[in-house]
């Protein structure tokens, strides 16, 4: 027995240190990445399109309609997203195959799994950047009322790990093209039907209701209400495991 | 030591690789020459973790490029073809992500752009280099974590005949101590950098040695360029004739001197003979060179017909 549990400590213990070791790589190339974003104008432009847009709708109720609340830029949030998520992601590989420089990555001492979680990583991180002015809207809300702060604070958790798995799925559509536009459409596609799916079953047989479950916006709008749970969480991870493990197979596949 | 085992690779029904076995030695500037299309850079390819063998195996010092694919790397320093480098970053920040990334310190950076060459453009752009400077780039690439193995893909391309010169001086430096790989098509690139020639030719190895080996070996003839006065073609023919047998003199050159070239094979040096005969004869000599039947000679001998392959 003491052999067996020597033995499974010293698993655990390797385990932790593939672990920590590739975290490692994966955080330095979610640095170079997230810096790289704003080399090119493409950040600021699909910034400044979300901007204007959640904006818009914001302060249309906000104005219109007196209302200090931002359960209509959470409900917006789902779909701009699937538009906008796409655009962020769709260079982090077809970038890099039509470049050439996948040839550079792919020789560093790194995984594929190691670059394709970097690449996530610094995508979901933009998303945060991306979203982080609308924080303005909350201000602008606390000055002018008292908003309910559990929908605010699930909405900008929820807009996370939306975000991550939408992110997670654009760059599996980079992955399978060196064309970048083919694969924004690629992405928005797999996004906007991950966004579809629990609005079409109001036309699906009453025993087909549990397709609501794998829906995007089902689970966003969820946490989106302040109810963090762990169904909801366990989902989008899901997304992203799977995407990220398709994502490698894809390049490692291209071998 | 670098062992190639049976390696293969096919893209769709384009065989670009086929059973190509070697192996380098610690220490060893290796050049693998060969036509465009010849399958030097899907070799070097496998040879760096890149691409896949579809058969065979490539083992460094007992780490395997599949089984070990991190330990192999990480040993490895690759320059790919016209080194694509990030071209979004500076090169300073380039530099730094490296160094992070193989484990190296600020120190390393700074020594690797003194030995490159790059101190001048460290906050430059990378997409507003030259492309000399770009190439340099590609080499602080490969060279910024000190490997033990080198491969360079085509490393003088598209560098200007100063910056070939210093590339090739620094490679002959490093390879005194690493083992390098080297891709090239330029046949003066193998003459002037590699102890060691492998030749290849739609995917496979046509020949395998030493450099000076392979031009003996292979051409095993001479070429002596003879130029005198005070006689005619037909009185030197003669002459020439009785020095040595199964040789080849053709007439060279026009004008008041007469200029024969001399073709034979052996290990005889027959510049000697020669030159007593002129003297004996009372000709003038001009000109007495010996030529080795050059490496170019050779690989056209042994690529001829083989330039439809995969890069």
């Amino acid at each position: 027995m003491d052999r067996i549990k020597i033995l499974a400590e010293k698993a655990a213990d390797r385990a932790g240190e593939i672990y920590r070791a590739r975290l490692r790589e994966a955080v330095i190339i979610m640095k170079k990445e997230f810096r790289s974003y704003f080399y090119t104008p493409i950040a600021y432009i699909v910034t400044t399109i979300f901007l204007v847009f959640t904006g818009f709708f914001f302060f249309k109720d906000f104005f219109y309609y007196n209302q200090s609340e931002m359960r209509n830029f959470f409900q917006l949030l789902p779909l701009m997203f699937t538009f906008v998520i796409p655009a962020v992601t769709m260079k982090l590989f077809s970038e890099e195959m039509h470049s050439g420089s996948i040839e550079i990555l792919m020789t560093l001492p790194v995984t594929v799994l190691d670059v394709a979680v970097g690449k996530l990583l610094a995508a979901t991180a933009f998303v945060g950047v991306m979203i982080s002015p609308s924080l303005f809207y909350l201000a602008t809300m606390i000055i002018a009322g008292s908003p309910d702060p559990g929908p605010v604070i699930g909405g900008y958790i929820g807009a996370l790990f939306l975000g991550g798995a939408y992110a997670s799925v654009g760059i599996l559509a980079s992955s399978f093209s060196r064309n970048q536009i083919i694969s924004f459409i690629t992405g928005w596609a797999a996004c906007f039907f991950l966004w579809l799916i629990d609005k079409v079953v109001v036309f699906l047989p009453a025993g087909l209701g549990f397709v609501q479950y794998f829906g995007t916006d089902y689970h966003f709008q969820n946490i989106a209400r302040g109810i963090l749970d762990s169904r909801d969480i366990i989902y989008f991870l899901t997304i992203i495991a799977v995407s990220m493990l398709a994502t490698s197979r894809v390049i490692e596949e291209r071998r | 030591m670098i062992n190639v085992n049976g390696i293969s690779k096919s893209f769709g029904d384009v065989v670009a690789v086929n059973n190509v076995s070697f192996i380098v030695k610690d220490g060893e500037i290796t050049g693998l020459l060969g036509p465009n299309g010849a399958g030097k850079t899907t070799t070097l390819r496998m040879l760096t973790c890149y691409l896949r063998p579809d058969r065979g195996g490539i083992v460094y010092d007992g780490l395997g490029t599949e089984s070990d694919s991190i330990a192999v790397r990480k040993r490895i320093g690759y320059l790919p073809e016209s080194a694509p480098i990030y071209a979004d970053m500076i090169v300073l920040d380039y530099l730094a992500f490296l160094a992070e990334i193989r484990g190296c310190g600020a120190e390393r950076i700074r020594q690797t752009a003194a030995l490159c060459g790059l101190n001048e453009v460290m906050h430059r752009n990378i997409s507003e280099l030259s492309k000399g400077y770009k190439q340099r780039v590609g080499l602080a690439h490969a060279m910024i974590h000190d490997p033990d193995v080198l491969i360079l893909d085509e490393p003088t391309s598209g560098l200007d005949p100063n910056q070939i010169i210093e590339i090739r001086n620094l490679i002959r430096e490093i390879g005194k101590k690493k083992t390098v790989i080297l891709s090239t098509h330029i046949l003066s690139e193998v003459e002037a950098t590699c102890d060691r020639v492998i030749i290849i030719s739609s995917g496979s190895i046509v020949a395998d040695d030493r450099t000076e080996n392979l031009q003996r070996a292979r051409g095993g003839e001479k070429r002596i360029s003879v130029t005198v006065g005070g006689t005619d073609f037909g009185g030197l023919s003669e002459s020439l004739k009785k020095i040595g047998e199964d040789m080849d003199i053709r007439e060279s050159g026009e004008g008041e001197l007469v200029s024969a070239l001399v073709t034979y094979r052996g290990d005889r040096d027959l510049r000697p003979d020669i030159f007593n005969m002129a003297v004996r004869k009372g000709w003038v000599l001009y000109e007495l060179k010996q030529e080795q039947v050059s490496l170019e000679e050779v690989f056209r001998q042994l690529t001829i017909g083989g330039e439809n392959g995969q890069d």
